[in-house]
């Protein structure tokens, strides 16, 4: 499909299918055309180009009361002047079905998002977290085919967000009616969905599972976009066997990588290593893999200390303007307090094994704005604990918010 | 806090000494201006007529009792008809314009409003005596009407001959709306701007149709609107007297007519003060049934409470019996 809006091209050649039942998310950074592609599914829009097929039937033009297809908007846009019941209600009262028919299946809506007791009540009167339930009853109670939603947590805080996550995912498992997801949370799309299409400018960059998304990224945009990474530009120099190249790193040294995607030896190419699949030792790690483990000795210029893991950013190379920043996810997986910390200025060894790199087939140098390495040194936020103190704090006095517990019991 | 505020008004004084103090002149105003006139209005109704054309001496029913005339009934109906379809009118017109300003390109919509209020830049007398020009026998649009039109042979005229277009109740409700309109118009859009245009995306993907879309979900969305318009048009509209006296004749005669000729001509002021009286009773109906309709309690909820019931292990309902984190049975 194709959409333009003037001389914008919101949606270019964009071609994907959904399986039944499935919950597939598009993800991508606002202004990336996936809006517009959900109102095209929806029908508010007419694609330029393209068709839409829903069970095999062309529903291109089909206005969107003739579609089977529901979407949850992101302001909820629930009918203000009408109770709860009564927007649930809303569209099958415009399908004249009997009355009793309206009121069970309104009922059994109104149990499904946990809604009973205020069915009586008036929009205003809900919380966001209740609104959107409304909102997701109020389109499943039509039984579509497929349910489209667009950022539908966007409005709610960080906490509600997440339960509202599992409670999404519940009822997605007990209706099995298909999802379409829209967000620019990759949170929401990791954890929720079971496919994931990534979007970028009306482009779809890669449709995956998300763990093949996160692991096997195919552009730059997309590892950069999901997660953290650090990125090598370098020339094949070798081919080691049917798995493995050496890359040559300017300014670094040869890296040995996994080599999936065959590349002849003398391209140019981009490797991408995730910050949690490094590692920082003070010994020099014995090369256990015949070769297979990249080492490089570095200095960490900063660490934010988080409890269950800790965040350095280290550099390769004495010049400080022209060096290798990394950044590396060091997860707490043993008892902290009996190893020797990491700390600022400490020279250490840097390693990772070949299998967990990846080379990337397309690389803009664009996408390394969206990276999370900072030029500056970053100064810890005033309410994180600081760097030097919790480290002697034993890991279990990881911040927990009182009100948690407060509610659960 | 805890006891009772016994000096309740002083302290209520003392807190909002500085409102009382801003309002203190608009309330002067309106108490020497409009609440004694009217109280002398009411008084006046309850005074002998005097043969002389003044007001007596001494407190009588006379007044209320000649008030029903049998001429007046009739009268109040006209009045209270003409005034209700002129507001049905507005706002059926209204409310299409309302939807169509808010929807357009914001820079059009400026343009919009300034043609809406552009009538008001001539005098309303003038507007309505331009009204008499086009509607009489021998103004344009009577012309246009009368006249035999002749369409490959096929004859046929709007009216008939004897037919006037002027000088009855036909022409008071239509210049009535004319004058009436851009009342209707600014209240409506004023609430149509502030509609939130994805309900009726919302609406359409629920499977309404267009139709359906602007009554069920529009309408009622900008009900404030439309309960402002109403008043805008229907309090002025029954205290109409330029139209009906200018483009009406002697059997579309208003209240406002009645009154005029109570208290100018006949020098009946108890008179003339008595179907004021009654008019206003009339006036301030709507707008306290108005007020009666919009009265509403809000009970709110907050997102804790939310997570607090989703936090209970029974939130999710038959879930299955998953663990759910950090919840002990």
């Amino acid at each position: 499909m194709t959409k333009r809006f003037g001389p914008l091209t919101a949606v270019n050649s964009v071609t994907f299918g959904v399986q039944r039942g499935e919950f597939f998310s598009l993800l991508g950074p606002s202004g990336c055309g996936k809006t517009t592609l959900l109102r095209m599914l929806a029908g508010f829009e007419q694609p330029d180009e393209g068709r839409i097929l829903l069970d095999g039937r062309d529903i291109t033009r089909l206005p969107p009361d003739k579609r089977q297809v529901n979407t949850v908007f992101q302001n909820y846009a629930l009918f203000p002047h009408l109770s709860i019941r009564d927007n649930i209600a809303f569209g099958l009262r415009l399908r004249r079905l009997p009355r009793a028919e309206i009121e069970e299946r309104v009922d059994e809506m109104l149990g499904l998002v946990q809604l009973r007791d205020h069915a009586s009540k008036k929009p205003t009167q809900l919380s966001g977290g209740q609104k959107q339930r409304v909102a997701i009853a109020r389109a499943l109670v039509l039984k579509p085919q497929v349910l489209l939603l667009d950022e539908p947590l966007a409005a709610l805080d960080l906490k509600l967000r997440q339960h509202m996550q599992i409670e999404l995912d519940e009822i997605h498992d007990r209706v099995g009616i298909t999802f379409l997801y829209v967000t620019h949370d990759q949170g929401e799309a990791m954890g929720l969905a079971d496919r994931i299409a990534v979007m970028r400018n009306g482009v779809v960059e890669q449709i995956d599972p998300p763990a093949r998304i996160y692991e096997s990224p195919r552009t730059s945009f997309v590892a950069a976009f999901i997660g953290d990474t650090n990125f090598f530009e370098g020339v094949v120099t070798r081919i080691v066997d049917h798995d493995y190249c050496d890359v040559e790193v300017e300014d670094l040294g040869t890296v040995r990588c996994w080599n999936d995607k065959h590349i002849r030896a003398g391209a140019k190419v981009y490797l991408s290593v995730r910050p949690e699949k490094l590692h920082l030792t003070h010994e020099r790690p014995a090369d256990l893999h015949d070769g297979k483990v990249n080492v490089f000795p570095v200095t960490v210029y900063q660490k934010v200390y988080q409890g269950a893991w800790t965040r350095f950013w280290v550099r390769h190379g004495e010049n400080v303007d022209d060096c290798w920043e990394l950044s590396v996810l060091q997860v707490h997986s043993r008892y902290l307090l009996d190893t020797t910390p990491i700390s600022w200025d400490d020279r250490v060894w840097l390693s990772w094994h070949a299998d967990d790199g990846y080379m990337l087939e397309n690389y803009d140098e664009r996408d390394e704005t969206l990276l999370n390495h900072p030029t500056e040194p970053v100064v810890p936020a005033p309410d994180a604990p600081y760097p030097a103190d919790a480290a002697a704090e034993p890991a279990a006095a990881a911040p927990q918010e009182p009100s948690a517990d407060a509610e659960r019991s | 806090m805890q006891s009772a505020p016994r000096t309740g008004l002083l302290r209520r004084i003392r807190h909002h000494g500085a409102e009382l103090l801003i309002t203190a002149p608009s309330m002067a105003w309106m108490t020497v201006f409009f609440v004694v006139p009217t109280v002398l209005v009411l008084l006046l109704a309850f005074r002998p007529t005097a043969l002389d054309g003044g007001v007596g001496r001494g407190w009588t029913l006379q007044t209320w009792r000649t008030i029903s005339n049998p001429n007046y009934p009739s009268i109040v109906w006209r009045t209270i008809w003409l005034s209700f379809a002129a507001t049905a009118l507005s706002i059926g017109i209204g409310l299409p314009c309302a939807f169509a300003m808010a929807r357009i390109k914001a820079q059009w919509r400026s343009t919009l409003v300034g043609l809406v209020i552009l009538p008001f830049w001539t005098s309303f007398l003038i507007r309505v005596f331009a009204w008499r020009l086009l509607l009489h026998p021998e103004g344009t649009i009577s012309v246009f009407l009368h006249r035999t039109w002749s369409v490959f042979g096929w004859q046929f005229r709007f009216l008939a001959p004897e037919t006037t277009l002027l000088y009855n109740s036909f022409a008071v409700l239509l210049v009535m709306v004319y004058t009436y309109l851009p009342f209707a118009i600014l209240p409506l859009y004023a609430a149509a701007e502030k509609f939130d245009f994805s309900l009726l995306e919302a609406a359409f993907d629920l499977g309404a149709r267009p139709w359906r879309v602007f009554w069920r979900i529009f309408v009622p969305g900008v009900r404030a609107g439309v309960v402002s318009a109403v008043m805008m048009v229907l309090i002025p509209a029954l205290g109409s007297y330029v139209v009906p006296d200018l483009v009406g004749g002697p059997n579309s005669e208003m209240v406002g007519n009645k009154i005029y000729q109570r208290a100018l001509p006949d020098r009946n002021l108890p008179h003339a003060s008595a179907l004021s009286a009654l008019l206003m009773l009339g006036v301030l109906l709507p707008p306290g049934l108005a007020w009666l309709a919009t009265r509403k309690r809000h009970l709110g909820a907050t997102d804790t409470d939310v997570v607090a019931a989703m936090n209970s292990p029974s939130a999710l309902g038959n879930s299955g019996g998953r663990r759910r984190n950090g919840v002990r049975a």
